[in-house]
């Protein structure tokens, strides 16, 4: 079982560790969020255009890069921590025995794979940081109410870093990755109000996007940079927490089982 | 004084499959105590309960006379471990690799530095200090380990085959540099599958095979104990001296067409192994800690 006792800021140092790490390739950690929205915007603002006229968000019109640019945020969140917590923490644990090492150190198993957690959703905050600007410099945030994303992101990171590790803690081999990729990632990207809104949907497929914690975390992007949402911004709000805690658990006792023999 | 390390009937069980069988022993302090025995014997998992890596599934283990399953926090603090699997993270440079580690330990940033350069100069890794750890040999990889193992200024040093792979070169000096170490007071306590290693290094040593303790005591003392002085080892003997040995109950082992006589300095066995049998291959030598180690566990492969 975990202990909560085994938790104290110790963990501080490995998530410090990680932001060395990151600080030396920092040019190409911070070139994905820089173009990656530009990219989007250009394509989707050009080529879809012309297409989509007439959307409603929240009872308000919006043209469709305006729907779109807040949701680029909320799935690079999801992308940048989920990633982290999956391919790189497991590259960390299995082929460098980084966390082997660690646990000769007076730090415990929970320390490590929380900074692990709480890393990815830093990693998730300064990318969201950075496309919160190319898009602003667009003229899709609203500010000051948009840097609120910032601290959103970093809840956001919490959510799917605690989930993807979660699955680094149950996965037999790397390749397996790909599973909860297409099964879980993938269909979260594409129907939970990223590009259509989720109100034009048949009821049951409203109620199905409820329980994908990037429509919350979209829903609340959109709260942030356009000042409309479609649901309740306090359930999306405490829909994340209750999801980061269970994860969080998970990821803490699949991760115990898997390396503490 | 109190013994350092502490083990009453310690066992590690795993799914049914029991790695260490209820084993006892202490470890003084300033003592070298080297933990041999064949692949799967339960070195590894033994030693990982040591550094609380591995929780203990009976007995009673006691570090520093703390107890390893509440606090196991305060016990790491003061020890150093070189783990057998290569555990450095390569995504840093050497320096950096030593840094990192004593922030892991809380040891404040300036007295990490201090720490830092002085064990990089005690390994000889001084021009290595910007290098990239994947870049880095064998030798110097394990030099860089054991660096690490010591950055807190561990009391307790352990050692999971330290030398396993090396060259001569670098395994001469890493011997020396532990003697160095031992000189200082340190306490260690190592496996090897090298028992040149273990006779030269270690003050006391014991035996594992199956989970369980063979042997243990003072590398001298058990060669005496358990072989005496002297080996015969002759290649291509005929069954006359076979028959020879077992009338006069003399000890030995066969091993493929060699025979291993225990002749314990008998100049009798050997006056009569030169003269009256004339083997084609014939080797007198003194008993080592191989010779002891292959008559308790086997000679036979084991995996």
């Amino acid at each position: 079982m975990i202990r909560i006792s085994n938790i104290s800021w110790r963990f501080l140092s490995v998530w410090r560790r990680n932001l060395i790490v990151y600080r030396k390739i920092w040019k190409v950690n911070f070139m994905v969020p820089l173009l990656e929205p530009a990219f989007y915007i250009l394509a989707f603002g050009l080529g879809f255009q012309g297409l989509v006229t007439n959307l409603r968000y929240g009872g308000q019109a919006l043209t469709y890069t305006q729907f779109m640019a807040p949701a680029l945020i909320g799935i690079s969140i999801m992308y940048n921590s989920f990633f982290e917590t999956t391919y790189a923490s497991f590259v960390r644990m299995y082929y460098q025995k980084t966390f082997d090492g660690m646990m000769t150190t007076p730090l415990s198993l929970e320390e490590i794979i929380l900074a692990e957690i709480v890393w990815s959703a830093t990693k998730a905050a300064a990318a969201a940081t950075v496309m919160l600007f190319v898009l602003g410099l667009f003229g899709f945030v609203a500010f000051p109410s948009g840097l609120l994303v910032v601290p959103l992101a970093f809840l956001g990171g919490l959510a799917f870093g605690s989930v993807g590790m979660f699955f680094t803690g149950i996965t037999p081999s790397i390749d397996m990755f790909n599973l909860p990729i297409f099964l879980f990632i993938t269909p979260m990207f594409l129907f939970s109000g990223t590009f259509f809104p989720v109100s034009g949907l048949p009821a049951w497929a409203q109620s199905a996007a409820l329980v994908f914690p990037l429509y919350h975390l979209v829903e609340l992007t959109r709260l942030f940079c356009l000042g409309r949402v479609e649901t309740p911004p306090l359930l999306s709000v405490f829909y994340l927490v209750l999801f980061t805690l269970c994860f969080l658990f998970l990821a803490l006792t699949t991760m115990r089982r898997r390396l503490v023999k | 004084m109190d013994p350092i390390i502490q083990a009453e009937c310690l066992c590690k069980k795993y799914d049914g499959f029991t790695a260490v069988d209820s084993i006892s022993f202490e470890v003084q302090p300033g003592e070298c105590f080297g933990l041999l025995g064949p692949n799967g014997a339960g070195k590894t998992s033994a030693i990982r309960m040591i550094y609380g890596f591995a929780p203990i599934s009976g007995g009673r283990l006691r570090v520093f006379g703390l107890d390893i399953e509440t606090e196991w926090r305060q016990i790491r603090s003061r020890i150093g471990v070189c783990q057998q699997d290569n555990t450095l993270d390569p995504d840093l440079s050497v320096l950096q690799n030593l840094l990192i580690f004593a922030g892991y330990f809380r040891i404040p940033a300036r007295k990490a530095r201090q720490r830092a350069e002085e064990l990089l100069h005690f390994f000889a890794l001084e021009k290595k200090i910007e290098a990239k750890v994947g870049e880095l040999s064998g030798g110097l990889a394990r030099r860089l380990t054991l660096a690490r193992a010591l950055i807190n200024d561990p009391e307790l040093i352990i050692l999971d085959e330290p030398t396993t792979g090396l060259d001569p070169q670098s395994r001469h000096l890493l011997w020396e540099r532990l003697q160095h170490l031992r000189a200082q007071g340190k306490t260690f306590m190592l496996t090897t599958h090298y028992m040149e290693e273990a006779a030269q290094l270690c003050d006391r040593l014991m035996i594992m095979d199956h989970g369980k303790i063979l042997i243990q005591g003072t590398p001298a003392g058990l060669i005496q104990e358990h072989i005496g002085t002297s080996i015969i080892e002759v290649g291509g003997a005929g069954p006359e001296l076979r028959q020879f040995l077992i009338d006069r109950s003399i000890g030995f082992d066969q091993m493929g067409e060699r025979l291993i006589i225990y002749s314990n300095g008998d100049h009798t066995i050997e006056q009569a192994v030169r003269t009256t049998f004339r083997p084609e291959q014939c080797t007198f030598r003194s008993a080592t800690m191989e010779d002891v180690f292959l008559r308790l566990t086997g000679r036979e492969l084991r995996e």
